[in-house]
């Protein structure tokens, strides 16, 4: 079982919204949706690095503040192009603590091509 | 449920598209579709046999749907199966050669037309058939035997100078024939041009070297066995060997009058495509009679295919055919041509608007009545159809600049017409689009504009290609593009124009973002809706608006504009562009303290520093101590001026000063799009005022004409002049309504250059000066509401609105 590491209280999160924070040096976007769920993925957008957690989100894409290209919160897979980001195994502790898979060194995390829902 | 079972009867466009059409409302989980054809093949775009005949395409190319679709939508396809009979009583159809019986739930006729064969003595022989040498132009058969027969022959005739003879001409002349058009009426294409446009078009294709005879009227065909030439009513004859009869078409009526169905013309149908005899029986295209009309052009075939689809598969409330008005845009022999309404002008009240140049072969006439357009004709030139063909379909007020009607005036005309741009031109300039790979899209299905842009990105940056890439879709479908309706929606995914949202918004008092979706969405968020809700709302509620800043683009979250790194630009207030030297002496120790890697001068007139990280933000505006100046969102922007009367020797009225109070009044309104303005001293126009989306240039006498709907970015545009007012005060007044009025009815992103033309600026004129609606001093009343509930959002630097709002990092714990 992949090692957990603390991220954070989700106050630290609006709804609706997405922050960057920094994990064992890696840089990954989180999201606290209006319904309450909480996403991950690589923070930058593989286009032209846009600051994904600068983006819009509804309950299960992202928006890239740079020039539009969107992303699936779920599995880090982009809608409408070939590009993708990482997605992050996250969990959402009973005191609205944020807790992230950390694996960030294994092949864990979904591939491009591999990205279910594609 | 059994399926029910759905014969079709004809394999053309028409019978092919309606199943399409009946596939894609799901039709296929209703029907056990059946379809039979006449001819030996798979269904094809009879529009382009043309380019068959004269070689620019191959058979094979004009092929609509191959017989593998067939299969893969599970249709049983009888190809070259001739139905002879129809029984109504025990509905079925037979097929006469086969004896097959097949048992329809619901039939459609599409059984099309064929060519009309005038009779003309020795032109048909005892057993029904053409003589030899002579041949009808429909089919792909007709074709290979004409391009077999043309290969040997020297001169050939055609009789009929309408769109198909022409065409036929054409692909004569390219297999090394001498042409001769004989017509009957007294100019070519009688039914889309008029005397004088015929009369061009007929110098223009006599300078191709094809010999045009009109009002000649045949009365034989010469020749024993076999075509050897034409005898004309005024006794003159005509040598040839090859004969083509394009004389029009004639509705495959047969089956109908067999089975004691109503036929005129041709089958009679109600709105619905049905047969007015028989609830199950359906019919659509060149077999259909319709409110008195029969159509012989594919547009009206796709509306009625549309229809019936609907009909049949159950829509509600029933979907009703209404007749098509007809506009065209044709190629006849290398000439473009638009062709809309009426060709004359029919009534006293009709005024045209006429222009000729025969040498050229340019020839427009519009006819006009009331205002609005009932017919026109461009030929040579026709860069200005869509406008015309869609001001004609909508029925919608003209400008009354008549000239602009015609031509292109001021702007750099578009010479490329979409026939000749090479595969690999680039459409959409932002991101890197070809007409190569817009048609490789619309060869994979894509049928309208919207879902071309949606795929390949074309028009989805600064969005001044949009009328391009529209262009090319209807181009490439040829004519048949399908209007996504969502286009008319405020935002895709509430299925409603700005007025009923608006309407919906108000009676259900929804003051947030989420709420608007909760209610009117299913609760389903869409991020790209987002911020235009936030802006229709924030510009409705005022205060009472419910802000939730997820709903705001990031721009609009920490007020700077998003660099390419991720880092912010800072612009400061700057009305007019004047500051004062301690403001500026401010901006340059900022400069120096955050080391801020550029510092500009903006086309707004005021100073931008450039690559802010997000986390210097409030440090930054703190230390500047200068109000936001809003350069990042759809909003008001700022407002230009010259310097006016204060120094310049020519300044005629005080434009510093009133770019000041337009400052001071309007900043930070939201809106639908930017709003830049300017003021004018005089009207030299030193600051632009043409051109922006409200200008205000001072004019002799001490009165300010205002401009709207200027533009001089990716659209260039001189702005209207709405009025001339005396003093400041109502600069504002009047700028004030127009800008309210636009932030209420224009469409998301739609900037006022096109919302004014899109409304008319008599209409804009007669709304905001003459107050004709009584809406006035509401407009002024909700304006003034939203000046008082506008706040400086760079205040914000103390009192941030939501956590880590303008952190670079979030800090865990």
């Amino acid at each position: 079982m992949a090692p957990e590491q603390v991220i954070g209280s989700i106050k630290q999160i609006p709804k609706g919204e997405g922050r960057t924070f920094e994990v064992a040096g890696q840089r990954v976007a989180i999201f606290h949706t209006r319904k309450g769920d909480v996403f991950a993925i690589g923070a930058s957008c593989p286009h032209r690095n846009g600051p994904l957690a600068d983006g819009l989100t509804d309950g299960t894409t992202v928006i890239c503040p740079l020039h539009e290209r969107a992303f699936d919160l779920r599995t880090g897979a982009g809608i409408g192009h070939d590009d993708c980001v990482t997605p992050y195994r996250v969990r959402l502790g009973g005191d609205g603590t944020v807790f992230i898979i950390r694996d960030l060194t294994g092949r864990e995390h979904t591939s491009c091509a591999a990205s279910p829902g594609e | 449920m059994k399926k029910q079972q759905l014969v079709v009867i004809g394999n053309g466009m028409a019978g092919a598209r309606a199943v399409e059409n009946v596939l894609a409302r799901g039709g296929g989980e209703q029907f056990e579709i059946t379809i039979f054809g006449d001819e030996p093949y798979g269904n094809y775009n009879r529009i382009l046999l043309s380019n068959v005949l004269n070689g620019s395409q191959d058979p094979a190319d004009i092929f609509l749907n191959p017989l593998s679709w067939y299969k893969e939508n599970k249709i049983r396809l009888h190809a070259g199966a001739r139905v002879n009979l129809i029984n109504r009583f025990d509905k079925t159809v037979r097929v006469a050669e086969s004896g097959m019986i097949v048992p329809y739930d619901k039939l459609l006729i599409a059984t099309g037309s064929r060519a009309f064969i005038p009779p003309i003595s020795g032109l048909i022989l005892p057993d029904g058939s053409l003589k030899a040498g002579a041949f009808g132009f429909r089919s792909i058969d007709d074709c290979h035997a004409i391009i077999k027969k043309a290969r040997a022959s020297r001169r050939a005739a055609v009789i009929g100078g309408g769109l198909l003879g022409l065409e036929a001409a054409r692909g004569l002349v390219a297999h090394g024939c001498e042409v001769h058009v004989v017509h009957l009426a007294g100019h070519l294409m009688e039914q889309q041009l008029d005397k004088a446009g015929g009369a061009i078009l007929k110098t223009t294709i006599q300078n191709m070297g094809i010999h045009v005879h009109v009002e000649k009227s045949t009365n034989a065909v010469l020749g024993d066995d076999h075509v050897t030439g034409l005898a004309f009513k005024d006794g003159t004859t005509l040598d040839c060997d090859l004969l083509v009869i394009s004389a029009g078409i004639k509705p495959n009526v047969e089956l109908g009058v067999r089975c004691g169905m109503t036929v005129e013309r041709a089958i009679v149908v109600d709105d619905h495509m049905r047969a007015v005899d028989d609830m199950s029986v359906y019919a659509v295209g060149e077999c259909t009679q319709h409110r008195g009309r029969v159509y012989g052009l594919v547009a009206p075939l796709w509306e009625q295919a549309k229809v019936f689809a609907a009909h049949i598969t159950g829509a509600k409330p029933a979907p009703a055919y209404h007749g098509s008005k007809i506009a065209t845009k044709l190629k006849v022999m290398g000439v473009e041509l638009a062709c809309m309404g009426v060709t004359e002008a029919k009534e006293e009240r009709d005024e045209i608007i006429q222009f000729s140049e025969p040498k050229r072969g340019t020839y427009k006439k519009l006819i006009v009545r009331d205002g609005r357009l009932v017919g026109g004709i461009l030929m040579g030139d026709i860069s200005k159809a869509a406008f015309l063909m869609q001001a004609f379909d909508r029925d919608s007020p003209l400008p009354e600049e008549r000239l602009s009607l015609l031509f292109d005036l001021g702007a750099p005309s578009q010479k490329v017409t979409l026939d000749e741009m090479p595969a690999a031109a680039q459409v959409c300039n932002c991101n890197g689009v070809s007409k190569g790979a817009i048609a490789a899209c619309v060869a994979s299905g894509a049928r309208s504009p919207k879902s071309v842009m949606e795929k390949t990105r074309a028009g989805m940056g600064c969005g001044s290609c949009k009328g391009l890439v529209s262009d090319i879709v209807a181009w490439l479908c040829g004519g048949e593009t399908e209007e996504d309706p969502s286009v008319h929606y405020y935002v895709p995914c509430i299925p409603m124009t700005k007025p009923d949202l608006t309407k919906a918004i108000r009676q259900q008092g929804l003051k947030s973002v989420s709420s608007v979706f909760a209610a009117l969405a299913d609760g389903h968020e869409d991020a790209a809706s987002k911020p235009a809700l936030a802006s229709l709302l924030s510009t409705l509620w005022n205060q009472a608006y419910e802000d939730e800043r997820d709903a705001r683009f990031i721009n609009d979250r920490v007020h700077g504009n998003i660099q390419k790194d991720g880092t912010f630009s800072v612009i400061p207030e700057m009305p007019g562009g004047v500051c004062t030297p301690d403001q500026l002496m401010r901006i340059a120790d900022v400069a120096v303290k955050f080391n801020v890697p550029l510092v500009k001068l903006t086309g707004g007139q005021r100073i931008d520093l450039v690559g802010i990280p997000k986390d210097q933000l409030p440090l930054v505006w703190r230390d500047l101590d200068m109000p936001a100046g809003y350069a990042w969102g759809k909003s008001y922007r700022t407002c230009k001026s010259c310097i006016g009367s204060d120094f310049c020797r020519f300044g005629l009225g005080d434009s510093m000063a009133l770019a000041g109070k337009i400052e001071k009044r309007f900043r930070g309104i939201d809106s639908p799009g930017k709003l830049k303005l300017a003021t004018a001293g005089c009207p030299r126009n030193c600051s632009e005022a043409l051109v922006k989306d409200v200008g205000a240039v001072a004019v002799e006498g001490g009165q300010w004409e205002i401009y709207v709907g200027g533009a001089a970015g990716s659209h260039v545009r001189k702005g209207d002049l709405l009025c001339t007012v005396d003093n400041h005060d109502d600069v504002l007044l009047y700028s004030g309504r127009f800008m309210q009025w636009y932030r209420e009815n224009a469409k998301y992103k739609e900037r006022t250059y096109t919302f004014v033309e899109r409304m008319g600026i008599e209409r804009v004129r007669a709304v905001i000066v003459e107050d004709s609606e009584g809406i006035g001093s509401a407009l002024d009343q909700a304006m003034q509401e939203s000046v008082e509930a506008s706040r400086d959002p760079w205040l914000e630097r103390d009192a941030p609105k939501t956590a880590n709002q303008f952190a670079e990092l979030a800090e865990g714990v």
